[in-house]
């Protein structure tokens, strides 16, 4: 079998190794949650998952991380491009600044953005002029997790780009090819399925996202709750059950979007 | 060689020191605003504990919200004493953990509270939306801070002074909970902390009136040197009673109750009233409670045992699922 196609042997250490990794870290803790939630009847999960408010919530969280992770999804194209197949002064410096959102306590994040887009803040006045608030909206929220989920798209992007050699564009130039067809028939079906890998990481760690969201948000119920939040506000309440009833909500809801974009990815990588 | 020596010298000295340190150090786990106040106390009360022919011994503080350190010890922190914002949060330890008795409130004196606080109303300095008591609040055009009851305990207090206010004044629940819609309607952000909201008011500048714990307000005056901000008593508050716990099962466990409630009576002593009260939180003690007098200003204040039935009747009545405050969100 597979196994008899590799020179490296050790087929059987790494797949234990593997599994129990797996188990410690991934398998146990979510068999947990579901198990949790086994205290509770299917009325009852249904009602707690089917509450206006977690509802409300549901569409936010969702509804947020997409509209985030499409907005990363073009500009971090844009940066990867840039970074890739060009060399300017600063490059480096933008380069490491790309990977700030991940070093940074999310909770900083959150606190520095709503200082900065507050209604009285130095950006969020300029909207409060225009007649619309950026921060304790849903506006706020999506900014937040624009900004903690953009070196998604760069990261994944960056190496596929850079594989791509610039002689393809250029062959495909010499051809009579105008540049928006080099785009759409020679680059966009190399970068596709990275870029999908990068969009489903960055809208799947959106849709969890807390620290930095649980300051801009403004927490109106019905209207700025997300999904976290509610977790939490049912710990507040000692209230175990009813919190990993969302949480196994959300997961059920991200397992079936992140699958739908596999099969998607599957597709593109075969068409 | 020598990397390794020196990993096992450290891996030993780390061991050892630990272990000789364990019976001399105590875990209290408190909530957000009292930082300050244990930092002070922890010091009086190891001088206290030394004049006694004891050795010095170490405290380590814990803070957090309030709720999720209850959760934290239930879950297995090993406190030795709990000093949390709320009674119903110190009765989760027996309910779910089992980890006191039912009856710890009766075990030290008034209920266990050995300071108390208030809720007041911060504004900006100058007061120019003229603020003066509750019924400013539910005017059109004045932003009110405060906390979500759901996931705040100092948030919670907020809320059943504006109820105990508005009960006072229409005598009936219904006209109570439309008054308090109607504050509610007037706030713009629900932060899910009482350290939250505070940056929210006085950092970032949103609303005209915090609702707050007074020593939080009285501690935005003292950082800010009170120039920003004035304190506004309203005619009626209530009582806020942030008790104490001796953590039965891990003080046995680790053999430090003689420590642990010697720590918590301290609470009470006239030295111990002084430092909660020069940290703003009002003393019990009479005569502690008479030397700060011109610091706290006299007000009607409502208890949350006398007028609301205790934490287990208000808790899943307000604040738990369907209860009044979500129904406020739900007609809106």
């Amino acid at each position: 079998m597979s196994r008899s196609t590799s020179v490296i042997p050790g087929f059987g250490l790494t797949l234990g190794y593997t599994l129990v990794y797996l188990s410690l870290l991934v398998l146990i803790p979510l068999g947990a949650l579901f198990l949790k939630t086994t205290e509770l009847s299917w009325a009852q999960f249904i009602a707690i998952v089917s509450a206006p408010r977690v509802l409300a919530a549901l569409k936010l969280s969702f509804g947020t991380a997409f509209v985030a992770a499409v907005l990363n999804g073009i500009i971090g194209t844009l940066l990867a491009w840039v970074l890739v197949r060009y060399r300017f002064p600063g490059r480096k410096i933008i380069e490491a600044m790309i990977d700030l959102p991940f070093a940074l306590p999310t909770a900083v994040a959150g606190i520095a953005l709503t200082a900065l887009y507050a209604p009285n803040g130095p950006i969020g006045q300029f909207a409060t002029d225009l007649g619309f608030k950026i921060a304790y909206s849903p506006l706020g929220i999506t900014l937040a997790l624009t900004f903690v989920t953009l070196p998604f798209v760069v990261r994944t992007i960056q190496p596929v780009l850079a594989d791509i050699p610039r002689e393809v564009e250029e062959a495909a130039a010499c051809l009579g090819a105008r540049p928006l067809q080099v785009v759409r028939h020679v680059l966009l079906p190399a970068l596709l399925p990275a870029w999908l890998t990068g969009f489903a990481l960055a809208f799947a760690r959106g849709v969890g996202e807390y620290g930095s969201v649980i300051f801009i948000a403004g927490n109106m119920p019905m209207k700025t709750e997300i999904l976290p939040l509610l977790i939490m506000v049912k710990l507040d309440q000692y209230d175990y059950a009813g919190a990993t009833a969302i949480g196994v909500l959300m997961l059920v809801v991200s397992f079936v979007l992140l699958l739908l974009i596999n099969l998607l990815q599957r597709r593109i990588a075969h068409s | 060689m020598s990397i390794r020596r020196f990993a096992l010298a450290a891996l030993a000295s780390a061991l050892i020191g630990s272990h000789a340190l364990a019976a001399d150090t105590l875990l209290n786990v408190s909530y957000d605003p009292t930082r300050e106040l244990y930092l002070e106390f922890n010091d009086a009360f190891n001088k206290h504990w030394q004049a006694q022919g004891h050795e010095p011994i170490k405290v380590q503080q814990s803070h957090g919200g309030s709720g999720k350190q209850a959760r934290a010890v239930i879950d297995g922190l090993r406190a030795d004493v709990v000093t949390l914002a709320l009674a119903g949060d110190i009765d989760e330890l027996h309910r779910l953990g089992k980890l006191i008795p039912e009856d710890w409130q009766t075990r030290l004196p008034d209920a266990s509270t050995p300071y108390t606080s208030t809720i007041v109303f911060l504004v900006r300095k100058g007061n120019p939306k003229g603020i003066k008591d509750w019924d400013d609040l539910v005017k059109p055009g004045v932003e009110v801070i405060t906390p979500n009851p759901k996931t705040s305990g100092g948030a919670r207090w907020n809320f059943l002074a504006a109820w105990a206010y508005a009960q006072q004044k229409f005598g009936d629940e219904q006209q109570a909970q439309a008054f308090v819609e109607k504050l509610y309607k007037n706030v713009p952000v629900l932060d899910t902390g009482a350290r939250g909201s505070t940056v929210t008011f006085v950092n970032n500048g949103i609303g005209d009136v915090l609702l707050a714990w007074e020593n939080e307000a009285f501690l935005a005056l003292k950082e800010q040197g009170g120039d920003d901000f004035e304190i506004i008593a309203p005619s009626l508050s209530i009582l806020a009673e942030p008790p104490v716990a001796v953590v039965d099962k891990n003080v046995e466990r680790k053999g430090t109750r003689a420590l642990a409630e010697a720590y918590l009576n301290y609470l009470y002593s006239e030295e111990g009233q002084r430092i909660a009260a020069k940290n703003f939180y009002r003393p019990r003690n009479a005569s502690v409670a008479a030397e700060f007098r011109d610091q706290f200003p006299a007000l009607k204040l409502v208890t949350i045992d006398g007028d609301f039935g205790g934490w287990k009747t208000a808790q899943p009545k307000f604040f738990n699922d369907g209860g009044i405050f979500d129904q406020i969100y739900q007609t809106q």
